[in-house]
């Protein structure tokens, strides 16, 4: 498997993989540093997470570079090591995915509201997607996974960052669906998913937010508007609440299988988890999927 | 619309309704016409705010509460109140206009996320508040220096991880400990808050969203002044 075509003709769900900051706390990382830096500093650490995830079935492995635009790196005075930092993480995760999976070059927001509503000048936006999206590329990703993006106007800005960065490399949008069933700029995932598809994104769908049954409509409302798209589901592994100053997550293994068949059904082609998830969840995803013949 | 409005045409009523539509659309260029043309017609500035502006922002506040505006809507209000308020603000001072209040409100140390609490921050500028906005990642010190040094009524705070929700309680011992707490409505907000954790570090209130926040901080100023 080395082309995301490839991987698409193949039947079934494709598993995607589940939550990185999540595991990179489990194993160390103090809050409020930046997960990126661990790309350089922990790579061992980082590459065990994405091995973890393979040997759990994932066959999409999503770079740890979710706030490695050069807007996020800024707040840890880290934004003149955006390239490096993205490089690195490209070739961690390549190594860890071996002919395995997929590696997609992960994208998140850059925390910004874009001109005239807000201050990020969208041309100084592209730009930043661009450098961002030309270092995962040279780490050798296969996809590029724009992710938890609520603006469509900031989509629009990294789509074309992207594509300053390569002419032809397959694109993945997923929004966060998290404020009465919109985005918080008040995306619907009807408009959403047409607006992308129409802007040549190979997949659209929902991520993270207030957890699967959020998600399951998301998708639902995608299907419905876009049937040929193909579709996305990376919901959180519920809402966290706090026990005794520490997050737990509401959505165990269990809860997150049905939540896979549940988004299979629905209509989803590519299947992952987003924060709070483990291993653990990803292989009860699998096992579920792979019961009901959906893998 | 494509036709000019003449305002000096209207009756004062109908500007005041006029405001509060063109703050709802986020028009600023009108919302600064209209007031500068009550103004003229001998309202005093802190009846424009309050009458106008305010109650117009009331509505904008209502309505994202509920779901029928979501954030580039309410950014775009809150730049026409904005806009409206820096005519006022001067002639406030000027006429020695009741102050309605101040908030300091800062994201925690440790997080580095602001785009809820700028919005909070919009929306309490909005409601006539004048607002400190600390920025990101910010530690009890320097909310213990804002807070003697602008003496507010209202004391915000916001988190998005769960990681670093733990320290607003954190600040609010240190206020305690410097004898400032018990001058302060405290309200804190952020995607992994509850009611209960509010109530476990001892804030007077968690706010789900910004129109929230205003509505809680109104009530909660108005019962300090009637005790």
């Amino acid at each position: 498997m080395t082309t995301w075509s490839e991987l698409l003709a193949q039947p079934g769900v494709i598993l995607a993989d589940g939550a990185m900051g999540t595991m990179l706390m489990a194993n160390g990382l103090e809050f409020g540093n930046s997960p990126e830096l661990w790309n350089v500093d922990e790579p061992r650490r980082v590459g065990a997470v994405h091995a973890a995830y393979v040997e759990a079935g994932a066959r999409i492995l999503l770079t740890n570079t979710f706030g490695g635009n050069r807007f996020r790196l800024q707040l840890h005075n880290l934004q003149e090591r955006a390239a490096e930092l993205n490089r690195a993480a490209a070739r961690l995760a390549r190594e860890a995915a071996g002919g395995n999976a997929l590696v997609a070059g992960d994208i998140g927001p850059s925390g910004g509201i874009l001109a005239p509503l807000g201050e990020l000048e969208p041309e100084a936006a592209v730009a930043g997607f661009a450098e961002q999206a030309a270092a995962l590329v040279e780490g050798g990703v296969d996809v590029i996974w724009l992710e938890t993006m609520s603006s469509l106007e900031e989509m629009r800005a990294a789509l074309d960052g992207v594509r300053r960065a390569s002419a032809d490399i397959p694109i993945i949008t997923t929004m966060t669906f998290d404020t009465r069933g919109r985005t918080m700029m008040g995306v619907t995932p009807e408009r959403a998913a047409q607006t992308l598809s129409g802007w040549g994104a190979v997949a659209v769908g929902g991520n993270c937010g207030n957890g699967p049954d959020e998600i399951l409509e998301v998708v639902a409302k995608m299907r419905a508007t876009a049937p040929g798209t193909t579709l996305v589901a990376k919901a959180n592994a519920g809402v966290p609440h706090l026990h005794a100053g520490r997050p737990v997550y509401g959505a165990g293994p269990d809860d997150m299988a049905r939540y896979a068949t549940a988004a299979a059904e629905a209509g989803a082609r590519v299947i992952g988890a987003c924060c709070g998830s483990t291993p653990d969840h990803l292989r009860a995803m699998r096992d579920a999927l792979a019961a009901k013949g959906l893998l | 619309m494509s036709e000019e409005l003449d305002l000096t045409k209207l009756p004062t009523e109908e500007i005041v309704l006029q405001i509060k539509d063109d703050l709802y659309d986020g028009l600023a260029a009108e919302v600064v016409a209209a007031v500068k043309e009550l103004l003229r017609r001998g309202l005093t500035p802190y009846e424009v705010l309050t009458g106008s502006l305010v109650a117009g922002m009331d509505v904008v506040g209502a309505d994202f509460r509920d779901g029928i505006l979501f954030v580039p809507e309410v950014l775009m209000a809150a730049k026409s109140m904005k806009a409206g308020m820096e005519i006022l603000r001067p002639l406030l001072v000027e006429t020695g206009a009741p102050q309605i209040g101040t908030l300091v409100i800062g994201t925690v140390k440790g997080d580095i996320h602001d785009i809820g609490k700028n919005l909070v921050a919009m929306m309490m500028e909005g409601a006539g508040f004048k607002v400190v906005n600390l920025g990101i990642n910010v530690d009890a010190e320097k909310f213990i220096g804002a807070v003697k040094e602008h003496k507010p009524t209202l004391f915000g705070m916001s988190a998005l991880l769960t990681t670093t929700m733990p320290y607003m309680g954190v600040v609010i011992k240190a206020l305690k400990e410097a004898g400032l707490r018990d001058d302060l409505i405290v309200l804190v907000g952020g995607a992994p808050l509850n009611a209960a954790f509010a109530e476990e570090i001892e804030a007077d209130a968690y706010c789900r969203d910004a129109a929230i926040a205003v509505e809680t901080a109104k009530k909660l100023v108005a019962l300090k002044r009637g005790v």
